[in-house]
């Protein structure tokens, strides 16, 4: 059996008589004889630490994982520099507590500061907050921190990945609060709608950029409208991308979200992932999570700790606008990392090539007989519309290749990043035309 | 030290992906950002040390000891992380086809079912990314469950006035008003006061055992009767597990529903603040309101199922993965023994330490205590003008991490010691030592103490100035 | 040693009333409360156009580890906020009963408030 307990059985005794106590039982002598437990949990006997490997290791294999993916929908197979696995496995980064001790965590306060400005910097936003779970929560949180004792409503895009959609309406179940789906028109958000919906009890409308079908919505317009309702402006975007399209304070947004698991964490299944959270100045004292500030210490020097402390569960209790704790902070160190060794112009260039590669994918699935669902500006994910989905998405797997998405009418969500090879764009392509044929 | 932006030179950049060997094509001009975001630019020799520097800057539980109280800083096996990183699980799409996932599906049906049997649930969720996700969780299920039977007048959740603020965070956040309950001088759940609390309008109860001020609430069955015999259910805040695994289960003293933190419990690392991961478990008659998908057995092979009646989602996908195959292996290497052995061995050294220490320490509780243990510096503040914050200030300088302070909030100049089972007796007899001469320091030269700590790069910061003028970004 | 200025009023939970000639109240926080408090950093007003019924919340003040209540003492409805403190909530601390909170019209309920000598009793009750 494997242990991590130190102590000798002859230490133990020992400890337990210092401390006046004749075994271990007298030790759980509170716990009522009824419940205590007369055997051991039905779980198997302990294996060494070469045995769980190997075991693990047959596990993990039944894993298919693919060379060529081109499926994204929240989860994005990008290149990540070995630089950000060798740092983000340092183990005093990796197993340090949350900072709450600055003195001694100068370290890791830093780098989630870091993080954050490199966050501002992304989203052109003035703070950010040190992470929540994953993009979806971020989401929740976004809108959530925007309900006011007159505004209890919050629109959504219906061009929003449904699980997204789904994690809003669980949270909003909990706070009591109403959610109406803003209707999509030919692969965006209908604005027209938009200008329906939002009122005077309009809380928070959310959008995403690039919305779930991969398209550019007209945001700033979106922007406009959410305003002259009175209501706060919630995008949901994706890292990459803005490498290259415009931020979200600069469309006018007041809140910026989004998962960060595209700057440099793996698909991991979906998880270990990073919510990014950041907002409008004015609206700092009601973002949730931790945050780190710059200070100085008692003799002058700079000093960062967590700071804005009263907002949050620990000492707000109930009326924290979130009960957030624990959250992704080593996701951060991957994120910080992943952005400062890409650099602005490695960004843009990531950017660049996804979106051309989607493009080049796009041109050559039309010619092989797959159409695009909506002729609208795209990033790096679009819809095509025909037949077979089923079987085109089972041939490429055959042949190693992760298809798009399938979704409902035999339309598929496809994905490109920079790791696509052309020749693979090619092959896929050739793969589809071969089923159409 | 330099912040990245100080030391980014304009034009210096890594070499990372090669040149785009497709047209490139941005037929969207309108949409575009005028500049570049101000990311650092730097050589990854900068990167490389840059961080090997805040890595020295930190403390984590390779460094030394970390007696933080509440949080189960145990030590986090190396092999856990090259697990982790298997290509087979890094890998995988979440959106991939069951029958393509088998490896990460038959990792999350074994680890469910290895907590169903250390807990004493019959059903688990792996969703929740936290242990305050798994609150919000549970309590939802709660609301779901209640609203299924029409009784949807319950909307009060009792919690005791030593919980974790989480707790009333997360029942606000679920739509319930909170009702806290007093504790007794023994620490415990003052059960006249919860007699008293509870009534039709009651949804539930949510409690820590051992409790926050580290005992087991002797009352426990009392305690869940209570409540159940009100109509409200019983939530487990798996916290503080760590005390009681293979000694007694959740599932046995009454609770309906519950979170375990695989970060504390099962030995997952903490990463600086996260990821953690909160699988919520619960009986039977709750399974149907479990969010996500469950995975079960079908034909032979492992399928994803939603529950007929489920919450929703708590976040996207299949839960934080990585952090539950952390989890898996750590519990397959303890196996059934092993996990009473560490439970014994946390109870063993806190009691161990308290003892060593209660003839100059005041505990708030003179008695057996579990994992943990919480000390009263009321009296060392009084003579000697030191707070529990000097003192665990003073720690620092040992090399140790300073103990959880100021809370829970019913203890007044708290100290709160979990050492957990993974140290040595040398290592607890040091910071036996090292909390002995803070004592006698507090006597002799307390100014000493109030300026601590002196071997770190910083001293104390200042707090106000960053709460009154954020400064959040370069 | 408190401030307690004969000329204002005051509640059990320590904030100072003051009456305007225009029937107006103006709002702040004793100096026993920001002493108490120690320094804060934040201070959460309402808007203008709330309404609050006497006792019920209505602002509240942040410390770095602490947050506390600020209870409405009368009835009325805000007709100013004093916005400086969003960006100095030091006045607090430095000048309590310069740096008021809001100012409330349509003001009711003042029956309950306490003269200068037994909120000073208050405060000494709450000192044992």
């Amino acid at each position: 059996m494997g242990t991590f307990v130190p102590g000798t059985s002859a230490e133990q005794d020992q400890m337990l008589r210092e401390a006046g106590y004749k075994n271990f039982d007298s030790l759980f002598a509170d716990v009522p004889e009824e419940v205590r437990m007369k055997d051991l949990p039905e779980i198997p006997s302990g294996k060494s630490e070469m045995e769980t490997y190997e075991d693990l290791r047959g596990i993990a294999s039944r894993n298919k994982v693919y060379r060529t993916i081109l499926r994204g929908a929240g989860a994005y197979d990008h290149y990540i520099p070995s630089i950000v696995d060798r740092i983000a496995s340092k183990e005093t980064l990796v197993t340090a507590y949350t900072p709450y001790q600055a003195e001694m965590s100068q370290g890791v306060l830093q780098q989630i500061f870091e993080y954050q400005s490199m966050i501002c910097a992304l989203t052109g936003m003035d703070v950010s907050n040190a992470s929540v779970y994953d993009g979806a929560t971020a989401a929740a949180e976004g809108v959530m921190m925007c309900l006011e004792r007159k505004r209890n409503k919050i629109l959504v895009s219906g061009c929003i990945d449904p699980r997204i959609i789904s994690v809003i309406r669980t949270y909003a179940h909990g706070r009591g609060a109403e959610i109406e789906i803003i209707p999509e028109r030919e692969g965006r958000t209908d604005l027209e709608q938009l200008g329906t919906l939002a009122d005077s009890e309009t809380a928070a409308v959310l959008l995403a950029q690039p919305n779930y079908f991969g398209i550019i919505e007209e945001a700033e317009e979106a922007g406009y409208i959410i305003h002259a309702a009175g209501a706060k402006f919630v995008l949901y975007c994706e890292p990459i991308s803005l490498g290259l399209l415009k931020t979200p304070a600069a469309l006018g947004a007041d809140i910026a979200v989004g998962e960060g698991q595209p700057l440099g964490i793996p698909l991991s299944f979906g998880g270990p992932f990073l919510g990014y959270m950041a907002s409008k100045a004015a609206l700092m004292r009601k973002l949730p999570g931790r945050i780190v500030g710059e200070t100085t210490d008692s003799s002058g020097r700079r000093a960062f700790a967590l700071t804005l402390q009263a907002r949050e569960q620990h000492i707000r209790r109930e009326k924290a606008s979130s009960n957030i704790c624990s959250n992704e902070a080593l996701c951060t160190l991957r994120a910080a990392v992943y952005m400062s060794a890409v650099g602005p112009q490695g960004l843009r260039e990531v950017a660049v090539q996804c979106s051309s590669k989607a493009h080049y994918l796009a041109k050559k699935l039309a010619e092989a007989g797959l159409n695009l669902a909506y002729e609208k500006p795209f990033f790096c994910e679009f819809v095509t519309e025909g037949e077979k989905s089923g079987e085109i998405l089972e041939a490429l797997s055959n042949n190693g290749i992760l298809g798009g998405l399938s979704l409902e009418n035999g339309r598929i969500l496809w994905c490109a990043t920079e790791k696509c090879i052309a020749a693979e764009l090619d092959r896929a392509a050739e793969i589809v035309k071969e089923v159409l044929r | 030290m330099k912040l990245l932006n100080e030391e980014s030179v304009k034009g210096r950049s890594l070499s990372l992906i090669g040149k785009c060997d497709v047209e490139e094509y941005i037929p969207y001009s309108r949409f575009l950002r005028d500049e570049v975001p101000e990311l650092p630019q730097v050589s990854e020799v900068t990167l490389s040390r840059h961080f090997s520097a805040l890595e020295r800057r930190s403390h984590g539980v390779n460094n030394g000891f970390y007696p933080l109280g509440s949080c189960t800083m145990k030590y986090n096996p190396a092999v856990d992380e090259e697990i982790a990183a298997f290509e087979g699980f890094t890998g995988a799409h979440p959106l991939q086809d069951d029958s393509e996932v088998q490896g990460s599906l038959q990792v999350i049906k074994d680890l469910e079912d290895r907590l169903s049997a250390i807990t004493g649930m019959d059903a688990f969720t792996l969703q929740p990314a936290a242990g305050a996700h798994g609150e919000f969780t549970g309590l939802l299920m709660i609301k779901a469950y209640l609203e299924s039977i029409g009784e949807t007048e319950r909307n009060k959740i009792i919690v005791p006035d030593s919980a974790h603020g989480t707790n009333p965070a997360s029942a606000a956040m679920a739509g319930f008003n909170i009702v806290n309950v007093p504790s007794g001088p023994d620490g415990c759940v003052d059960l006249e006061a919860l007699r008293q609390a509870v009534g039709s309008d009651v949804a539930g109860l949510m409690l820590t055992n051992p409790n926050t001020v580290g005992l087991f609430d002797k009352n426990i069955l009392e305690i869940t009767r209570i409540i159940h015999e009100a109509g409200g259910l019983c939530y487990y805040d798996g916290a503080n597990l760590n005390a009681v695994m293979g000694i007694v289960r959740p599932g046995d003293m009454g609770f309906d529903v519950m979170h375990l933190n695989l970060h504390k419990t099962f030995a997952a690392p903490h990463g600086g603040g996260g990821p953690g991961s909160g699988p919520v478990g619960c009986k039977e008659f709750l399974a149907e309101f479990l969010p996500g998908s469950h995975v079960e057995e079908k034909d032979g092979a492992l399928v994803r199922v939603r529950p007929a009646k489920s919450i929703g989602d708590m976040r996207s996908f299949d839960g934080n993965f990585l952090v539950a195959v952390k989890a898996l292996s750590y519990i397959w290497m303890l196996g059934a023994e092993g996990v009473k052995e560490a439970s014994q061995n946390a109870v063993l050294n806190a009691n161990y330490m308290r003892v060593k220490l209660s003839d100059i320490y005041t505990p708030a509780y003179d008695t057996t205590c579990m994992h943990e243990f919480v000390l009263n510096l009321q009296k060392l503040k009084a003579e000697t003008g030191c707070s529990a914050l000097d003192a665990a200030k003073g720690l620092i300088d040992y090399g140790i991490h300073p103990p959880t302070m100021y809370f829970p909030l019913i203890v007044h100049e708290a100290l709160m010691i979990e050492p957990t089972e993974t140290e040595t007796k040398e290592t607890l007899d040091e910071a036996i030592n090292a909390l002995r001469e803070i004592y006698d320091k507090a006597y002799n030269d307390p100014e000493y103490l109030k300026e601590a700590p002196h071997s770190t790069v910083i001293g104390r910061p200042d707090e106000v100035a960053a709460a009154r003028h954020p400064i959040v970004h370069w | 040693m408190c401030l307690i200025p004969e000329n204002l009023k005051y509640t059990a939970t320590h904030e100072w009333v003051e009456e305007l000639e225009d029937g107006r109240v103006k709002i702040g926080l004793t100096d026993y409360a920001q002493k108490e408090l120690s320094d804060i950093v934040y201070v959460n007003l309402p808007e203008v156009e709330d309404e609050f019924e006497a006792g019920s919340e209505m602002a509240d003040v942040e410390s770095v580890k602490a947050v506390s209540t600020i209870y409405c003492p009368v009835s009325g409805k805000v007709a100013e906020i004093n916005e400086e403190l969003y960006d100095a909530p030091e006045k607090v601390n430095e000048a309590p009963y310069e740096a008021w909170l809001v100012i409330l019209e349509d003001v009711s309920m003042t029956d309950g408030l306490l003269d200068n000598y037994e909120y000073a009793k208050v405060i000494e009750e709450e000192k044992d």
